[in-house]
């Protein structure tokens, strides 16, 4: 699933990372990037939608769980419920620890959920699952 | 002031921001992802929490509107604005905005407002510490470039 790249036997993912915060955007793109990932960021579910649409080579998709317009979880059940998406990983990131919220994502086919603020660990735990 | 002088004060500001409880670890956070690719990622994600927490205090006053106040609408600001709050380790201006879910979830109007204010001034008396400190760090560069020898 992940495409070659970067150095010698490096897996660079290009990762979807979905934020309404300019603030996280920046910050789980440099997560990521720390890590070699390509990173495209976008700041709402609608966009992510219109992305996908020119773009379906993506390998993560990182979303903030609360977002105006479109959630997380509404963004995570639109890409499972499409055939051409549904293949790919989403992550949702959430500053509350709900753990109804948590197991609905799961329910739902989250690959994962990371507490904010996100931190290396989160990233490199989610990246290498992902990656296997 | 030479470099080794700057660089103490700059230690001494930041260790004080922390002791004050402006900043918490997440700050730790920042720090490690600068490197010599983002050599001013620090400063470019404080400088954008600044930018956004303007447009939230006016979407956060909206909602606080005397005739009319939108509780639901609020605590959705709120909410956006902690995830930045925490993401950046603004510790005090993080338990005002705390306080202010509270209340909002209480709907006690008066509780918000006074609340609100008083993270507003912890909000700016941090930016006004960023500000300095940064500036500092800037002066470091500088100087630091200035003795740097010509090769």
């Amino acid at each position: 699933m992940a495409a070659a790249g970067g150095g010698e036997g490096e897996r660079v993912m290009h990762v979807l990372a979905v934020d309404d915060s300019s603030v996280d955007r920046a910050v789980i793109a440099r997560l990521l990037r720390n890590f070699k990932h390509r990173v495209t960021t976008v700041e709402s579910g609608v966009q992510a939608l219109e992305m996908l649409g020119l773009e379906p080579n993506v390998n993560m998709i990182i979303t903030d769980y609360w977002m105006p317009e479109m959630t997380g979880f509404e963004l995570l059940k639109r890409i499972k419920e499409s055939k051409d998406l549904k293949r790919i990983p989403v992550v949702i990131m959430s500053s509350e620890n709900v753990p109804t919220r948590i197991s609905m994502c799961m329910k739902e086919g989250a690959e994962d959920f990371i507490l904010k603020p996100v931190q290396q660990s989160d990233v490199s735990r989610v990246c290498s699952r992902i990656m296997r | 002031m030479d470099c080794s002088d700057l660089r103490r004060q700059a230690a001494q500001m930041k260790k004080c921001l922390f002791d004050q409880g402006y900043l918490d670890e997440q700050f730790y956070q920042l720090e490690d992802l600068q490197d010599d690719v983002s050599p001013n990622f620090v400063e470019e994600v404080v400088t954008l929490f600044f930018k956004d927490s303007s447009r939230l205090f006016s979407n956060i006053e909206q909602a606080l509107q005397k005739n009319s106040p939108d509780f639901q609408k609020l605590d959705s600001h709120i909410h956006q604005f902690r995830g930045s709050i925490s993401s950046i380790g603004a510790l005090r201006v993080k338990n005002e905005s705390t306080l202010l879910r509270e209340y909002c979830k209480k709907e006690n109007l008066d509780g918000c407002l006074k609340t609100f204010q008083k993270m507003k001034r912890e909000h700016a008396i941090l930016k006004q510490k960023m500000d300095d400190y940064f500036q500092l760090l800037r002066q470091i560069g500088t100087a630091e470039d200035a003795t740097r020898p010509i090769i």
